[in-house]
């Protein structure tokens, strides 16, 4: 991956009518980066992916393709290729016809397209099957073959779109891990469209989480789990347990908290901060939470009663009621040491660290009108 | 339950009926084949014996074999020209979202639902108000009228499955408009068109009533058999026609339902999931 | 996503705003089917308004005299010989509608409950009969009933009587068999396709519920197959009552239908506003029994529940 942007989006909005698909998005993905777009269904995020492929016009705003202002570039004198989310197979072609689809506009010699059609489909691992028709193909195969037509034809950017949503989980996992060795592999830019943040997570080099046609925060995966900038972000990334708190005071970058029961906690300002009365919405993830056994000792613990309990096998979810918190809070424990067995109503300890809270800030209102 | 209603219960009733029923429908058409073999002029059992000479006489007759030429060059006008109205509108229809689309399609597909004495009525009224002399142009444009439904239904279900990503990804490929319909659009599409070429000849083939309210002088094989069946000497002969003309229908038909569900198969595997 | 669905609002007509339109889904959906459009507006919608038109004139000889005047219909409605055609035609397309209907469920069923994996050829082998020439089968129609054609002979020949029947051919009965059998697949195509969309699930759901088969079948599949029944009923009866062919051939005296009269009006009588009238007359009454029969359907399924 290098410093040099490949993609540079800036000011992008998408109107349908008054309908805002896209509200005034900028973001820059460099050369080599796996990028991904992540949000719910209807949040922008194909419509973005479409915009750079050429397939929608932005009503306003540029997208640079390698530096090259492209906006007023049809798809198909763009130097990006798209794996579709049904594939779009050509059905009447077989897979080695797929694959040469696009470098017969190109009109090389005969062994030269043979040997880049070759090239490609063992990079997908599907040497041999290049005689098969569409309907003879599993969906993972299908997969592979629009993959290979995509590369083949050297793009300097691959764009997917939701590309693994119609498999089975179990083949979805070993295709992530071998998108990744893909991408490691070409060197060049992939953009990922997804809802899935397990997906996002393990695939990204960083993360582009959208909410309503708008960015809503833009980080390594790592980052925006750990620090979800607003409460919708790390809702969205995976279980929370939300807290109010009161602001103490503010000293440059950091703030000092009160959270009922958990005491006074200082945190770093997210970017967008702002208190109005006085109160802020602080975070911590289940997985933060460890229960303590017998004697064991923790420097920050807190007293609570079992009030749910979820077993999912290596692990087991826990709702736990504390006193003095409205909401009971989520914890998950790993099946080590018998927290699958724990009575509901028994007594227990959890420990915490003050550091895994997140101070998270408003999210903005929505309107796409 | 006692043992009579049991056994009852072990007829298949519904097979049977259905047996029947299939029956009614192929009685009528099994027998002009049946009698355009009977060494006889009238058709009645038992049966006289095999012969072949009323194909034979056929060869010969001139006027059947103008009315046959008519009714080729009325059908393949009429299948061309119906298919490519139906190929306008099933595109429109299957592919975009615009007001007053029910109406249109409505008014394109009224022929099914009418009389088709209205629709003739209705055509020579128009073509004689206007001045213009009944010819195979008439028989053309009004049987045109009453196929598109036709075409537009075959060529809709053939269309509906069509992927739009199969488009945009051979522009994504670096295809352009013209050579993305030529590489991608035709080929998928190309099994329904055909299909509907097949039906509307067919159709038009056969059709009667408008060829005879709209043709003038020159008759289509419809109208030369309507024209014979008064004369019961040459009831013989007309059934030999009928059969040639019902296994033409019956061999196209036939190649159109092929043709039809490769069509189908193609555009459901186009965006079928696993 | 979602938002293509909103389609375009109203937009001031700046330039670049036509542009967009222009190339917007409205704009390429309605120049897409334009072409078709304005075919069968000139030579559907077109004639039909000046069949409507035509009614209200009178023809002089070889004049139109265009001043309104309702005497074509006034015509059309009272004089016996046409009222009578007007009366046995109806009766005749609602006959038939009914018969193929209710013959045609039964097989319709069959094909979707039991058609196994082969359900299209079944389909197709349904439909191969009415895509051959109508003329044809009608005339085959002639000889089977005919007084020396196929039924008499061959019921002769088994012994069964011992001299022909005269009742089978040129009355209304004739004419009735005769239709219903070129209608077959057009009743049972809709039926189908409505029991095809019957979720299998719902009747499973009445058995459960303590249905046995025949009342599951009233209580769900049938209610649920209406859409079908009904589009039968009218695509079979409305182009019925317009019949040339059949009547011509098979139905005699006894069985003459209103597109006899209509052809004379068009042909030998040379009266286009009559015939116009008549025509007009033929839809509007048609349309008005398919119309009640439809809402009986309706009120009936009802009534099951």
């Amino acid at each position: 991956m290098s410093d040099r942007a490949m993609i540079q989006i800036e000011n992008v909005s998408k109107f349908y009518g008054i309908y805002k698909a896209l509200d005034d998005v900028s973001l820059s993905i460099a050369e080599g980066e796996f990028f991904s777009l992540l949000g719910p269904s209807g949040c922008g995020k194909t419509t973005l992916l479409r915009s750079i492929a050429g397939f929608e016009n932005p009503t306003t705003g540029e997208i640079y393709i390698d530096g090259v202002p492209s906006l007023a570039l049809p798809p198909n004198k763009r130097p990006t290729n798209m794996v579709f989310q049904s594939y779009a197979i050509f059905p009447h072609l077989d897979v080695a016809e797929n694959v040469a689809y696009g470098l017969k506009r190109l009109k090389l010699s005969p062994e030269e397209e043979k040997k880049r059609v070759g090239d490609a489909l063992d990079m997908v691992r599907l040497s041999g099957l290049g005689r098969r028709k569409a309907h003879e193909l599993s969906g993972g195969q299908r997969q592979r073959v629009a993959l290979a037509r995509a590369l083949v034809m050297r793009p300097k950017v691959l764009l997917l779109d939701e590309p693994l949503s119609a498999l089975d989980k179990k083949l979805r996992e070993e295709m992530q891990v071998e998108l990744r060795t893909l991408q490691k592999a070409v060197g060049i830019t992939f953009i990922l469209v997804t809802h899935d943040q397990y997906e996002a997570l393990a695939l990204s080099d960083r993360i582009a989480v959208m909410f309503d046609g708008r960015i809503a925060q833009i980080a390594t995966p790592k980052e925006i789990y750990q620090r979800p900038r607003t409460r919708k972000v790390a809702d969205f990334l995976g279980g929370m347990n939300f807290l109010k708190a009161k602001v103490l005071g503010e000293q440059g970058n950091a703030v000092s908290i009160d959270t009922a029961r958990f005491g006074a906690v200082q945190l770093v300002k997210p970017q967008g901060f702002a208190t109005s009365d006085g109160h802020v919405t602080v975070g911590i993830r289940p997985e933060r939470l460890r229960l303590l056994w017998d004697d064991d000792r923790a420097p920050h613990e807190l007293a609570g009663r079992i009030e749910n309990r979820a077993y999912f096998g290596e692990v087991t979810h826990l709702t736990v009621g504390i006193d003095g918190l409205e909401q009971p809070l989520s914890m998950v424990e790993t099946n080590n040491f018998g927290a699958d067995d724990l009575p509901i109503g028994a007594e227990i300890r959890l420990a915490y660290d003050p550091e895994a809270f997140v101070l998270l800030a408003e999210d903005p209102p929505v309107s796409r009108l | 339950m006692s043992l009579l209603t049991q056994r009852l219960r072990f007829i298949p009733f519904l097979p049977i009926y259905v047996a029947l029923y299939f029956l009614f429908l192929y009685l009528p058409i099994l027998l002009l084949p049946i009698f355009s073999f009977n060494n006889a002029a009238t058709t009645t059992f038992p049966l006289a014996g095999f012969t072949t000479k009323w194909y034979a006489s056929l060869s010969g007759n001139s006027v059947m074999l103008e009315a046959a030429w008519n009714s080729l060059i009325v059908g393949l006008s009429v299948s061309l020209l119906s298919t490519i109205l139906g190929i306008c509108a099933a595109r429109a229809i299957t592919r975009h979202r615009f007001r007053g689309q029910r109406a249109a399609a409505g008014l394109i597909m009224a022929p099914l639902f009418l009389p088709e004495i209205i629709v003739a009525v209705s055509l020579l009224m128009i073509v004689l108000a206007m001045g213009v002399e009944l010819s195979l142009v008439t028989v053309i444009l009004g049987q045109t009228v009453f196929c598109v439904p036709y075409a537009m239904s075959v060529l809709v279900s053939g269309f509906e499955g069509f992927d739009r990503s199969l488009e945009e990804a051979s522009y994504d490929l670096g295809e352009t408009a013209i050579g993305t319909f030529r590489r991608v659009t035709l080929p998928v599409v190309a099994p329904a068109i055909v299909s509907s070429l097949l039906v509307t000849f067919t159709i038009s083939l056969d059709e009667f009533i408008l060829a005879f309210f709209l043709s003038g002088t020159e008759p289509t094989l419809p109208v030369y058999i309507w024209g014979q069946l008064r004369f019961a000497a040459k009831l013989p002969g007309v059934l030999a026609l009928g059969t040639i003309m019902l296994v033409v229908s019956i061999l196209m038909l036939t190649l159109a339902e092929i043709l039809r569900r490769r069509a189908e198969r193609r555009t459901q595997l186009a965006h079928a999931l696993p | 996503m979602t938002a293509a669905a909103f389609g375009p609002i109203a937009e001031t007509s700046s330039p670049s705003r036509r542009r967009a339109w222009m190339r917007s889904e409205e704009a390429r959906g309605l120049a897409m089917i334009s072409p078709t459009f304005l075919y069968a507006l000139a030579l559907l919608f077109l004639p039909v308004l000046i069949v409507i038109a035509y009614s209200f004139w009178t023809q002089n000889y070889l004049e139109i005299d265009r001043t309104f005047t309702l005497e074509n219909y006034r015509q059309a409605l009272t004089e016996p010989i046409y009222r009578d055609l007007f009366v046995r035609s109806l009766w005749i397309s609602l006959t038939v509608s009914v018969v193929t209907v209710v013959f045609s469920y039964p097989v319709a069923w069959f094909i979707s409950f039991h058609g196994g994996v082969h359900k299209n050829l079944w389909l197709f082998l349904i439909t191969v009969p009415c895509w051959t020439s109508y003329l044809l089968r009608v005339m085959s129609w002639k000889v089977i009933l005919g007084y020396g054609g196929v039924m008499n002979t061959g019921l002769i020949s088994m012994g069964l009587i011992d001299k022909p029947v005269t009742s089978l051919l040129y009355n209304s009965n004739a004419v009735v068999i005769t239709l219903v059998h070129s209608w077959a697949a057009f009743a049972i195509l809709p039926i189908y396709v409505s029991l095809q969309k019957v979720d299998r699930t719902l009747i499973e759901a009445a058995r459960d519920l303590g249905d046995n088969r025949i009342k599951a079948f009233f209580r769900i599949t049938l209610p649920l197959s209406l859409p079908g029944v009904i589009s039968a009923f009218l695509i079979v009866m409305i182009p019925t009552v317009g019949d040339y062919v059949t009547p011509r051939l098979v139905g005699g005296k006894d069985g003459v239908m209103i597109a006899t009269a209509i052809q004379a009006q068009f042909g030998k009588a040379a009266n286009w506003p009559l015939g116009a009238a008549l025509s007009v007359t033929t839809m509007v009454l048609v349309s008005l029994s398919a119309a009640a029969v439809v809402l009986a359907l309706k009120f009936a399924i009802r009534r099951i529940k």
